[in-house]
């Protein structure tokens, strides 16, 4: 029973530069980035996205501003490395093929090309336009427990005929239970070409990255995107060197190597952690509510100036239904929030 | 009083919007829409609505245009279709409204410089995009007090209100919409994301603006301003409101707002639909105003091949 990956070869894809960006309030220096791509290049991980939290086009008041462009830091981290691909994150709406074009020339050679659950259509330019680059290209379906597994499905599908080459279930809320990882990719691997691979990013706010990771690879999934100590945004993402433990006991290989990654997470990754990511009343609530895991700080920021918990600003953003890039929603709805308790006013002439 | 006789082209969400918006003018009246799909939905409203139709494109529309008098036409297809529509056109002196992203002639936001373009009397205007209409006059309105060092705006659009053409041209959309940010709002450096969401029951059209000014804001000029500029706007979008805000955190200024329809076509919450067609109306009853008093007759253009 424990060996039943056996066999199993999983390509991972480390987001601690990217998706931990978010946890840094994108305030990790290009040296750092190189520090850390670099031994993770000599542990082994195939594949590393760098970029702002947003991703391309991400430096901005909705999103904030890095401390250096998203160039610079493709650039420094990819002249670096003897064996990783460099890879980045676009969000159609939010980055263009201008941006992803000038990621490629500094040397990313890999993407997730990201799209709310639902919206898999906004994404055909970019996905095209990664093709032509020649890069590895991934269509990435965010707040994928918005969808049913036969709308996922058909979304994949979507960004498959586009050129997608892998098509990712992501849990960006952390809601998703096993099963509900299970159902989805079965459905995906029913309606996508063989050749086409399966992956899945999750989120730890209820703890499960791992056991969801895990249940994504029973089902047919080869990719997992992980972060060495979590470092992601809300509880963190599915802990790499944890992920690669468990898989590893269960038989599967992933051509890393774990004492490296456990040791990059507690020497370099925690000690430079602002505060501990990990499951707490806030990023509980995310996994709990089904809200987007990068609101977490965004909220606590909007709770303190108006007087609003951040849990309850949490809930109301997922009993509104708001998705991923909708951060200027926070401080609307904390201030609308505030109105209603009587703890602001509002301006007229 | 007399009416400019006035042709649709492209039958999805904003053209069928848009026959509606027309329809109630006082000068200008809907005679012909174009589609591409004689199956479509937009076109057999316009047939109901008493509309000529032709599912040929412009094409199909070309030898009518004489005989039916047509003197403006908007164009809402794509911006690869507009250039081609609009020289065709231009060619047999029919002004063009662009709804496209493509912004040949140029860019109009109504309370801003609507007054401003009419006196030029060019023969293209491009209405931007939603986004762009929904917000570029908050930024006006801000630069008209201080300098804007940098704009960006968000706008969040329900799901069910985009349709085929701006999904599959995004980046067109951003890069309008940015450009213009610059050119009409006033700012130095513009951006402009855009995020579709597909809640049900659908989300109301929402936008924020954040303006980074140079040195301290006054607030209360800037905040006098902006609520005007909102009343402005609200002239031809009654649904257009302040939300939360302006908000000031050292140099920046943060504008919350919520554009709610008329629901002609689809219900009040794509408010985005109605800023497009109600600010391309807007524009095109200038021009028909000036065609009516003699002081703007539209000159066929020659364009060399």
């Amino acid at each position: 029973m424990s060996k039943r990956l056996k066999g199993r070869k999983i390509t991972l894809h480390d987001m601690c530069l990217r998706d931990g960006m978010h946890a840094k309030r994108e305030q990790i220096s290009v040296e750092q980035m190189v520090k850390i791509a670099t031994a993770l290049d000599d542990a082994g991980v195939p594949y590393l996205q760098v970029t702002h939290g947003a991703g391309l086009g991400g430096n901005s008041l909705q999103h904030g501003f890095a401390l250096a462009s998203n160039e610079e830091y493709i650039n420094a981290v990819a002249s670096r490395m003897k064996q990783a691909v460099v890879s980045v994150l676009l969000l159609p709406g939010l980055g263009t093929m201008n941006e992803l074009k000038s990621a490629y020339r500094e040397g990313a050679r890999s993407v997730h090309v990201a799209t709310h659950c639902t919206e898999a259509n906004t994404s055909p330019q970019h996905i095209a336009c990664a093709r032509e680059l020649g890069m590895d290209t991934t269509g990435f379906l965010m707040m994928s427990h918005l969808n049913d597994a036969k709308g996922l499905a058909e979304q994949g599908k979507l960004m498959e005929s586009y050129g997608a080459q892998t098509v990712y279930i992501t849990d960006s809320a952390g809601f998703m239970l096993p099963d509900d990882v299970t159902e989805r990719i079965t459905a995906l691997r029913e309606v996508l070409d063989p050749k086409t691979e399966i992956g899945f990013h999750g989120h730890h706010n209820l703890g499960m990255g791992i056991a969801n990771s895990i249940a994504a690879i029973e089902a047919g999934a080869t990719r997992i995107d992980a972060s060495v100590a979590g470092m992601g945004a809300g509880a963190g993402n599915t802990p790499m060197e944890v992920f690669v433990a468990v898989a590893e006991r269960m038989g599967a290989t992933t051509g890393t190597d774990l004492f490296r990654l456990m040791d990059i997470a507690e020497d370099i990754i925690v000690p430079m952690m602002d505060q501990p990511v990990r499951v707490d009343r806030d990023s509980l609530t995310l996994g709990y509510a089904g809200v987007y895991s990068t609101f977490l700080l965004h909220a606590k920021k909007a709770g303190e100036r108006y007087g609003v918990p951040a849990r309850d600003i949490l809930v109301e953003l997922g009993r509104k239904k708001m998705i991923g890039g909708q951060e200027d929603m926070i401080q609307d709805t904390a201030m609308t929030m505030a109105k209603e308790r009587g703890l602001l006013k509002s301006v007229s002439l | 009083m007399k009416k400019i006789k006035c042709a649709l082209i492209g039958s999805g969400n904003i053209g069928t919007d848009l026959i509606y918006k027309v329809r109630r003018s006082e000068v200008l009246e809907p005679v012909w829409m174009v589609g591409i799909d004689p199956d479509s939905e937009g076109l057999q409203r316009a047939r109901d609505m008493g509309l000529k139709t032709t599912h040929e494109g412009v094409d199909g529309l070309l030898p009518h245009v004489l005989e039916d008098g047509i003197q403006i036409a908007f164009d809402a297809t794509s911006a690869y279709v507009h250039a081609e529509n609009s020289r065709k056109l231009n060619e047999l002196g029919v002004l063009m409204i662009d709804l496209t992203p493509a912004a040949i002639g140029p860019l109009c936001v109504p309370p801003v410089n609507l007054s401003e373009q009419a006196a030029k009397k060019v023969m293209n205007v491009n209405m931007i995009s939603c986004a762009g209409q929904a917000t570029i006059p908050i930024v006006n309105a801000v630069s008209q007090i201080q300098t804007v060092e940098y704009a960006e705006i968000i706008a969040s659009l329900s799901s069910l209100s985009i349709g085929p053409g701006t999904r599959a041209n995004l980046d067109e959309f951003t890069f309008t919409t940015s450009n213009a940010i610059e050119k009409v709002g006033g700012a130095k450096k513009g951006k402009a994301l855009a995020i579709i969401n597909p809640a049900d029951p659908p989300m109301i059209m929402r936008n924020t603006i954040y303006c980074l000014t140079e040195g301290e804001p006054d607030e209360e000029a800037i905040t006098h301003s902006i609520l005007s500029m909102i009343e402005q706007v609200q002239k031809y979008v009654p649904g257009y409101r302040l939300v939360n805000g302006p908000v000031f955190d050292g140099n920046k200024v943060s504008v919350f707002l919520e554009v709610a329809g008329l629901g002609d076509y689809l219900p009040t919450y794509a408010g985005n639909l109605d800023i497009m067609t109600a600010a391309a109306t807007r524009t095109a009853e200038m021009f028909a105003e000036e065609m009516i008093a003699g002081k703007f007759t539209p000159q066929t253009v020659e364009v060399s091949a």
